[in-house]
């Protein structure tokens, strides 16, 4: 069976098997391959002894440098942490209204407030913080619960509706749902409602709209609907609108009661970051 | 002497038929038995696989005798495979281009449970790496197996049970995942009674391979059948090992793996990266070893460097898993074996690469006139390339860069795409005139076609992947002056999104190429005259058909 023959093209001799018409050369291996293969056997021995590489009884080898993943980590989170420590500390003990006389703790202060924002709070009120239906846009001057730097700080710390003790709390009564109004009622009130920003279409709606919400609305919201930033209360006036301008969406408010929550962020960022997240928020436009 | 083969025949038929019996009678009781829909589903399922089974051995036996039908090589086997293979391509790039538009288009899941990326993508994965490349492994394997060595397939039904029992396992894994089954391990998403179905067929697998083996007329064993083998056996005990696990009940499809924490990461990824070295390496590299001598008609390069590369390969890619698992809980020392045994991996692989190439020395010109070559030969050059990728991308520096990101995808992709796809094209085209006995392809022009595109796609895939991997990298892990992250997780996904539209622009190129295949191989099977039968080289016919050389 075993017959060896010289191949044409190549002058090499094959070794003489053959399986189906597939015949193999004789051929050395590349010298280059032979010698690249040592080279990384040789590399990996060299790192064996440098880096931990093998399971002992007691443990495994150390390697000559000592290295370990753990403890670069803890390093690096050492050296980060340090890099920052001198702004970190100068906010923790600056009021937050005189954060802006220092340009620098400025500048670190709204950094690290844009950084915190694009990761907890973009993915509820947008990158931009320009909002989406039931998360408030933070670039106007409206603010439910105020916006000076401090309420701003409240509210990030604890929360609206979060069931933090310090949470801002408020609930509008579900006026549709509990049957304290029925749907004429509610549409009614819708139209009224409507009226305040200049869009009302029936005039007859507005008028009975207008005593209903004068007995169970206005304490709230005010005589004028403009609102009650104490208690949360949202001005009705200003064409600003959380969940939608349509009547429907209106109608939906009032029959619901709404109620979104936002946590509480006391806790799961700590306590400069969050002061650098109010200054950050009310530089965004409508801080007062 | 006679006598003795009909009764063999009639036994072989008995044992067969009794076996569907017991699994219609498993798959009912399955079915009717449990208040778990999906395993009432998968127990129907193999209750009417066995049913058609059975019918199928019923009608053999008691039809028309045919007396050559038991000599010669056993081909009907190695049909099924090619057609359920060159189906299951089309279904896993049809789905993965789905989930690549997802990717940029999330509102395209529609919002279903169904459809959603989180089942749609192991759909794809398990349709490219265990349908599509399985099916190619199991045909070409009982192909070569039969050539090499010059017997015919051992067994009688034991064949067609591996072709078809595999197929059930795929069909029953794959509805599973769609179902939301699954034990979230990636590549080894079927749960415990699609594993317990596959070692079956598996085990059976490697019988019919032994025994063709051990009844081989050739004095030695062809290096392609080696590289089967260790696919094979090693597949075996991965596939084993990772899926240890206890079931819920026996009536449930739910179950929990044996393993917990960092010791079933690490099981996890033992079994998921040799999925790659003994699935997609050492059992393309079989195919490589058997199609590109035969279609380029030239000896393998060197004999030496198949036995020296074969075993170094052997050795040192079991050792490679950790690396998926650098910077995590893993202890050190782990990582530092999984990663230098990874970079001592790179000779070994190339080894193949050169046998590849090389073995078209003094043959060159045919990669300008037979476009079947072509692929056999671009797809042994995109596994050099990902053989080198792999070990640069296993040392740690470079590992932390490119982990997580789409670094990684481009670079499966590669792989997949380039070398694993690629390398079984080449087969099928040759192996379907040969199969069927056909002068040649259809048609030759519609493969340089397929090759063009396909190429085409390829490369925008994974030049889509590496430049949006390398800028996701590079974005997580930018800080600013003041030491604050300069990037949200979110605006990174945005930077993506370009890349996104790219690759699934690739990936729909890929799938074109493969429609044009079916419809190429679909026409050559049916006998249609090649409309180009001179330009195509002797060796696309059948044997049986190639003109014989004047001399």
């Amino acid at each position: 069976m075993s017959r060896k023959e010289i191949d044409e093209v190549t002058g090499v001799e094959t070794t003489g098997h053959e399986w189906d018409g597939i015949k193999e050369l004789n051929k050395p291996l590349p010298k280059w391959w032979v010698w690249v293969f040592y080279a990384t056997v040789i590399w990996s021995i060299g790192y064996w002894i440098l880096y931990p590489a093998f399971p002992t009884l007691a443990g495994y080898t150390k390697g000559v440098l000592g290295y370990s993943q753990r403890s670069v980590v803890a390093q690096q989170v050492e050296a980060a942490r340090a890099a920052q420590a001198k702004f970190r500390e100068a906010l923790a003990a600056t009021p937050l209204d005189n954060v802006k006389d220092d340009p620098e703790l400025l500048r670190f202060a709204m950094a690290g407030g844009a950084a915190a924002f694009a990761d907890n709070c973009a993915p509820c009120h947008g990158r931009g913080a320009q909002g989406a239906v039931g998360y408030p846009n933070l670039n106007d001057d409206e603010w439910l619960w105020g916006g000076s730097i401090e309420d701003i700080h409240h509210t990030i710390s604890y929360g609206i509706r979060s069931g933090h003790e310090n949470g801002r709390e408020n609930q509008m009564p579900r006026f549709g749902i509990d049957g304290l109004l029925d749907k004429k009622q509610i549409s009614d009130v819708a139209e009224y409602v409507l009226s305040l920003s200049g869009r009302a279409k029936d005039e007859a709606a507005v008028a009975r709209g207008r005593e209903i919400f004068a007995e169970q609305c206005a304490s709230c919201h005010g005589e004028d609907g403009k609102g009650n930033v104490e208690l949360g209360a949202p001005n009705l006036t200003d064409a600003i609108w959380l969940y939608g301008d349509s009547k429907e969406a209106i109608m939906a408010s009032i029959s619901t009661g709404r109620g979104g929550q936002m946590p509480a962020w006391e806790g799961r960022l700590d306590p400069v970051t969050i002061k650098a997240l109010a200054v950050y928020v009310h530089s965004l436009g409508g801080g007062q | 002497m006679a006598h003795t083969a009909v009764e063999r025949r009639a036994f072989s038929d008995v044992i067969a038929v009794l076996g569907c019996g017991l699994g219609i009678l498993l798959g009912l009781f399955l079915a009717a038995g449990t208040s778990d829909s999906v395993m009432s589903f998968h127990g129907a399922l193999l209750a009417l696989a066995c049913v058609v089974g059975a019918a199928f051995i019923l009608k053999d036996a008691f039809g028309k005798e045919d007396p050559t039908a038991e000599e010669g090589y056993y081909d009907g086997p190695v049909k099924v495979a090619l057609i359920a293979a060159v189906f299951w391509a089309i279904a896993a790039f049809l789905i993965g281009d789905i989930v690549a538009w997802q990717l940029a288009f999330p509102a395209l899941n529609f919002d279903l449970p169904w459809t959603s990326f989180g089942r749609l993508r192991p759909l794809h994965t398990s349709a490219a790496i265990f349908a599509f490349g399985g099916s190619v492994l199991i045909g070409t394997s009982f192909f070569v197996v039969q050539r090499t060595c010059h017997a015919r397939l051992a067994g009688r039904w034991a064949p067609y049970f591996v072709v078809w029992g595999y197929q059930l396992f795929i069909v029953i894994a794959g509805t599973g995942y769609l179902l939301g089954v699954t034990q979230s391990k990636e590549y080894a998403e079927p749960e415990w009674y699609a594993d317990l179905w596959l070692t079956i067929v598996w085990v059976v697998y490697l019988l019919v391979f032994l025994g063709t083996i051990a009844r081989r007329r050739e004095p030695h064993i062809y290096v392609a059948n080696w590289f089967y083998l260790a696919f094979i056996v090693t597949v075996a005990m991965l596939h084993i090992v990772n899926n240890l696990a206890l079931p819920v009940s026996l009536m449930e499809t739910k179950s929990y793996i044996l393993f917990s924490g960092v010791q079933d990461a690490m099981t996890q990824w033992w079994y998921g990266h040799n999925a790659v070295g003994f699935f997609l390496t050492a059992g393309f590299l079989g195919i490589m070893y058997y199609f590109v001598p035969k279609r380029a008609e030239r000896p393998v390069y060197s004999y030496r460097l198949s036995i020296v590369h074969f075993w170094s390969l052997i050795f040192i890619y079991i050792w490679a898993g950790p690396h998926h698992l650098h910077y995590t809980a893993l202890p050190d020392w782990v990582q530092t074996l999984g990663m230098t045994f990874s970079v001592m991996l790179w000779m070994p692989s190339w080894g193949g690469m050169i046998n590849g190439l090389m073995t078209l020395s003094g043959a060159w010109d045919k990669l300008r006139t037979d476009p079947v070559i072509r692929f056999l030969v671009v797809s042994v050059a995109f596994y050099g390339m990902s053989t080198f990728e792999g070990p640069l991308m296993s040392i740690k520096t470079v590992n932390s860069l490119s982990h997580y990101t789409d670094w990684t995808i481009g670079h499966v992709h590669s792989g997949a795409l380039g070398w694993n796809a690629m390398v079984s094209f080449g087969a099928i085209y040759c192996l379907a005139p040969w199969l069927w006995g056909r002068r040649g392809l259809y048609s030759q022009r519609l493969v340089e076609w397929h090759f063009w595109i396909m190429t085409v796609g390829i490369l925008l895939y994974i030049t889509a992947m590496w430049v949006s991997g390398i800028l996701q990298g590079l974005m997580w892990r930018a800080y600013d002056s003041l030491g604050f992250l300069q990037y949200s997780f979110v605006e990174t996904v945005e930077a993506m999104k370009p890349f996104y539209l790219i690759r699934a622009t690739g990936g729909l190129l890929v799938l074109i190429g493969s429609l044009i295949m079916a419809y190429n191989i679909w026409r050559t099977i049916r006998g249609d005259e090649p409309v180009d039968a001179m330009e195509q080289p002797r060796i696309a016919a059948a044997p049986e058909m190639r003109p014989v050389p004047a001399e």
